[in-house]
C-alpha cells in the first residue's frame, strides 16, 4: 500500500508515510490485531449461543417448558446459516483479504460454505434430537450446548488458517463429541462409546498436533499461507521430517472421517451413541474433518501433491471396498450405517485425490448433500427404534411400508440417495465425484468407485425390501421357527425362519408377491432369501423378526427434519444451485 | 555446553512412541489416559525444539494451546469414566465390552 492512511483494527489508524498512529491505540509499538468482525459472527452466534442455554439453564426452574432448549439452539443454528449466506453475498466481487484474527481464519467463500452445512447440521440434529431425548427421558440443556460447541469447533477447523487453530477447532469438536456420545445415562453402550471415541480420538489428535509440529520444524510456519510460501522457495521434496508430518496430519484427519484403516472406532461409536447425536456427528465430524483435510492438502501443501495424492489414492479405495463391503453382513441398523459412511467417506477421498479444483467441487457437493440424508436417516432410525433404543436391527424397519406408508417412503428415498439411484442428490455426488478423477485420467479409480457403489447399492435395497415385507410371515410353524436365545434380551423373540431352515412356511409361491400390486406387502420366502443374503443364519433371523407391535410416533420436528431431508435429497439430485454453489468456492484453484 | 536440538527432537519422538505403545497395550483405562498426556508432552517438547532451533516463537504459543486442549480433554474424559464406573467394579478396558468390533 502506498500513503495514505489506512485502518488497522476499530478506532486504530496508521499513516503509512508518517508512521503517524492515530485513534484508540496510540501507544507507539502495541500489537495491532486486525479483526474483521463480519468473519467472526458465526462463532459468536454458536458459542453466544452456548453460553444463553447454559445460563438459562441455570436461572430458570428446572424442567421450564418443552423445546425451549432445542428452539435456542435451532435459532442459533439459523443464525449461523443465515450469516453463512451473508458472508457468502458479501464476498462476491470483494477484494477482502482472505485471512483475519491475526493471519489465523480465512475469510472466503469455502468458509461461508462450511459455515452454511454445519448451520442446517445444527438445526437439523437440534431439532430430531428433542422428541428422543423426551422419550428417553434425558432431556435437558446439556446436550444442546454440547452441540452448539462441536458446531463452533467445526467452524473454526474450516476457517482455520493455521495448524493451532485447526486443532483448537478439531479437539472443540472431539470433546464435544465424546460427551455427547456418552450421554444415554441408562444405556451401557453409550458410555462405553463415548469411552473408546474418548481414547481413539486423543489418539488421532495426538498424531494430528505431532504431525504439525514436525511440519513446523521443517518449514518454520504453523500458517498454510507460511507453509506454501517456504515451500515454494525450498525444495523440499525428500524431507523425511516434513513428509513424516504430513503423513500424521493426513492419519489424524483420517480418524476423524473414519478412512479405513482409521475406521475402527466408527463401528461401535455409531452403535452406542444415542441415535439423533449419531446423524449429527456424521455430518459435522465428517464434513468438518475433510474441510480441514482440503485446506492442510490443497492449501499448505499443493507442492506435494506427488506424494499425497497415492496416500489419499489408498486411503479412499480402501474406505469405499471394505466399508461397502462389511456393511453387507451388518445386522444392526446402526452399525450398517456406520459402515455406510465409511463407504460414503471414500467417496469424498476419491474427489479430495483428484487434487483439482472439480476434486474441490465435488468434495464439497457431496459433503453438503451427504449432511441432509445421513441425518435423516439417523432421525427415522431414531424414531423406528423404540423406548431405550430397544430394537436397532433390520427388523426394526419390517413391514413399515404397510405400518407407516409415509416414514416407509421417505427412508426409500433417503436409502436410494445414498445408494446413488439417479434423481437423487447422491447420484448427482458420486458423478461429480467419477467426473473429478476422470479429469485426472485415473479410470482405475472410477471404477472402483463404481463397483463399490453397486455393492453399497444392495445393502441399501435390503432395507428398502425388508420394509416391503409383510410385518409377519405368514403361519410360521412352531417347528421352523428359531428362538433367539443367544441375544437374550426382552426383544427376543421367535422369528419365521429364513430359507436355512427350510421350514414349511412358504405356503405361497414366493414370486408371487413381486406382481402384487403397490400398496400389498410381500411376503414369499424367496424374498426372504434375497433381503437376508450375506447375514449369517442368527443374523438372518434377526432381521425377519416381527416388527415392534407399538404405533411408530413421529414428534412433529423430527417429521419436519424428515420432510426437508427428503425433499432437499430430491431437489440437489434434479437441479443444480448446490452444484453451481460448490462450483463457485473451488474457483480459487482453477486457474 | 548444551545439548543440541536433535537429541531433544530424538528424546520427543520417544516419549511419544512409549505413550502410543502404551496406549495400545496398557488395559487400564487411566493408564490409556496418562500414556495420552505423555504423547501431547512429547508434541510440546518437538515444539518447543523446533521454536529455539528457527528462532521463532510461534512453536511456544502453540505449547500453550496443547496443554490448555490436553487438560480439557482430561475433564471430559475423567468425567466419562467415572459416569462408567458408578455403574461398574474394575477399571480395565476389558470390561468395557459389550459392543463388539
Amino acid at each position: 500500500m502506498s500513503g495514505g492512511t489506512y485502518l488497522v483494527a476499530a478506532g486504530c489508524t496508521i499513516n503509512d508515510i508518517t508512521g503517524k498512529i492515530s485513534g484508540l491505540c496510540t501507544a507507539k509499538g502495541s500489537i495491532h490485531i486486525s479483526i474483521n468482525y463480519p468473519a467472526l459472527v458465526p462463532f459468536f452466534v454458536l458459542g453466544g449461543g452456548a453460553l444463553v442455554v447454559l445460563l438459562l439453564s441455570a436461572v430458570l426452574p428446572k424442567r421450564p417448558y418443552r423445546g425451549l432448549w432445542a428452539g435456542l439452539t435451532v435459532a442459533a443454528g439459523v443464525g449461523t446459516v443465515v450469516d453463512g449466506l451473508v458472508q457468502w453475498q458479501q464476498l462476491n466481487g470483494s477484494s477482502v483479504t482472505p485471512v483475519t484474527l491475526g493471519d489465523q481464519l480465512f475469510y472466503d467463500h469455502m468458509g461461508a460454505f462450511f459455515a452454511v452445512l454445519f448451520g442446517v447440521a445444527t438445526v437439523a440434529g437440534a431439532a430430531i434430537s428433542d422428541g428422543y431425548l423426551e422419550r428417553e427421558g434425558l432431556d435437558g440443556p446439556e446436550p444442546y450446548v454440547l452441540m452448539l460447541s462441536c458446531s463452533l469447533g467445526a467452524v473454526l477447523m474450516a476457517d482455520a488458517a493455521g495448524f493451532v487453530t485447526l486443532f483448537l477447532g478439531l479437539e472443540i469438536l472431539s470433546i464435544s463429541l465424546y460427551a455427547m456420545s456418552a450421554y444415554h445415562r441408562w444405556r451401557a453402550a453409550s458410555g462405553e462409546a463415548g469411552l473408546k471415541y474418548l481414547i481413539l480420538g486423543s489418539l488421532a489428535s495426538a498424531i494430528f498436533i505431532y504431525g504439525a509440529a514436525l511440519i513446523y520444524g521443517a518449514t518454520g510456519s504453523l500458517q498454510y499461507l507460511g507453509v506454501v510460501s517456504f515451500l515454494a522457495d525450498n525444495a523440499l521434496f525428500q524431507n523425511g521430517v516434513l513428509l513424516g508430518g504430513m503423513v500424521l496430519v493426513i492419519v489424524g484427519l483420517g480418524f476423524k472421517v473414519a478412512a479405513v484403516p482409521f475406521h475402527f472406532w466408527s463401528p461401535d461409536v455409531y452403535q452406542g451413541a444415542p441415535t439423533p447425536f449419531v446423524g449429527y456427528m456424521a455430518a459435522v465430524a465428517k464434513a468438518a474433518g475433510f474441510a480441514g483435510l482440503l485446506r492442510v492438502l490443497m492449501l499448505a501443501l499443493p507442492t506435494l501433491e506427488s506424494t499425497w495424492r497415492p496416500i489419499i489414492w489408498v486411503l479412499a479405495t480402501l474406505s469405499v471396498v471394505f466399508g461397502s463391503i462389511l456393511a453387507l453382513v451388518q445386522v444392526d441398523l446402526k452399525r450398517m450405517l456406520a459402515y455406510s459412511s465409511i463407504s460414503q467417506a471414500g467417496y469424498v477421498l476419491i474427489g479430495l485425490q483428484a487434487g483439482t479444483a472439480q476434486g474441490v467441487r465435488a468434495v464439497a457437493f457431496y459433503l453438503f448433500t451427504y449432511t441432509f440424508m445421513v441425518i435423516g436417516t439417523f432421525a427415522i432410525v431414531g424414531v423406528l427404534q423404540g423406548r431405550g433404543e430397544a430394537r436397532n436391527d433390520l427388523s426394526a424397519v419390517r413391514g413399515l411400508a404397510s405400518r407407516s406408508p409415509w416414514l416407509a417412503g421417505a427412508m426409500l428415498v433417503l436409502m436410494l440417495g445414498q445408494a446413488g439411484i439417479p434423481l437423487t442428490s447422491g447420484f448427482l455426488g458420486k458423478w461429480v465425484v467419477i467426473e473429478a478423477v476422470l479429469g485426472q485420467g485415473q479410470y482405475e479409480l472410477a471404477l472402483i468407485g463404481m463397483l463399490g457403489a453397486a455393492v453399497a447399492a444392495f445393502f441399501y435395497l435390503r432395507v428398502a425390501l425388508i420394509m416391503f415385507l409383510a410385518p409377519e410371515s405368514p403361519g410360521a410353524p412352531a417347528g421352523g421357527a428359531v428362538t433367539l436365545s443367544a441375544t437374550g434380551g426382552p426383544g427376543a423373540a421367535t422369528a419365521g425362519g429364513g430359507p436355512s431352515d427350510g421350514g414349511p412356511e412358504s405356503s405361497e409361491p414366493g414370486d408371487s408377491g413381486w406382481a402384487a400390486g403397490a400398496g400389498r406387502a410381500y411376503s414369499g420366502s424367496d424374498l426372504q432369501a434375497i433381503v437376508t443374503a450375506g447375514l449369517s443364519a442368527r443374523d438372518r433371523a434377526l432381521a425377519l423378526r416381527p416388527p415392534p407391535h407399538t404405533r411408530v410416533r413421529v414428534p412433529a420436528a423430527t417429521a419436519a427434519v424428515i420432510a426437508v431431508c427428503v425433499v432437499f435429497t430430491v431437489f440437489a439430485g434434479v437441479s443444480t444451485p448446490v452444484l453451481s454453489w460448490a462450483h463457485a468456492i473451488a474457483l480459487p484453484w482453477s486457474a | 555446553m548444551s545439548v543440541p536440538g536433535p537429541w531433544y527432537l530424538g528424546l520427543a519422538a520417544f516419549l511419544f512412541g512409549i505413550g502410543a505403545t502404551g496406549l495400545l497395550v496398557r488395559r487400564n483405562i487411566l493408564v490409556m489416559y496418562m500414556c495420552i498426556e505423555l504423547m501431547l508432552n512429547a508434541v510440546n517438547l518437538t515444539f518447543v525444539t523446533f521454536s529455539r532451533m528457527l528462532n521463532d516463537l510461534g512453536g511456544q504459543d502453540a505449547v500453550f494451546f496443547v496443554l490448555v486442549v490436553a487438560a480439557a480433554e482430561v475433564v471430559v474424559g475423567l468425567g466419562i469414566i467415572v459416569a462408567i464406573y458408578r455403574r461398574r467394579a474394575g477399571a480395565t478396558a476389558d470390561d468395557v465390552n459389550s459392543l463388539k468390533g
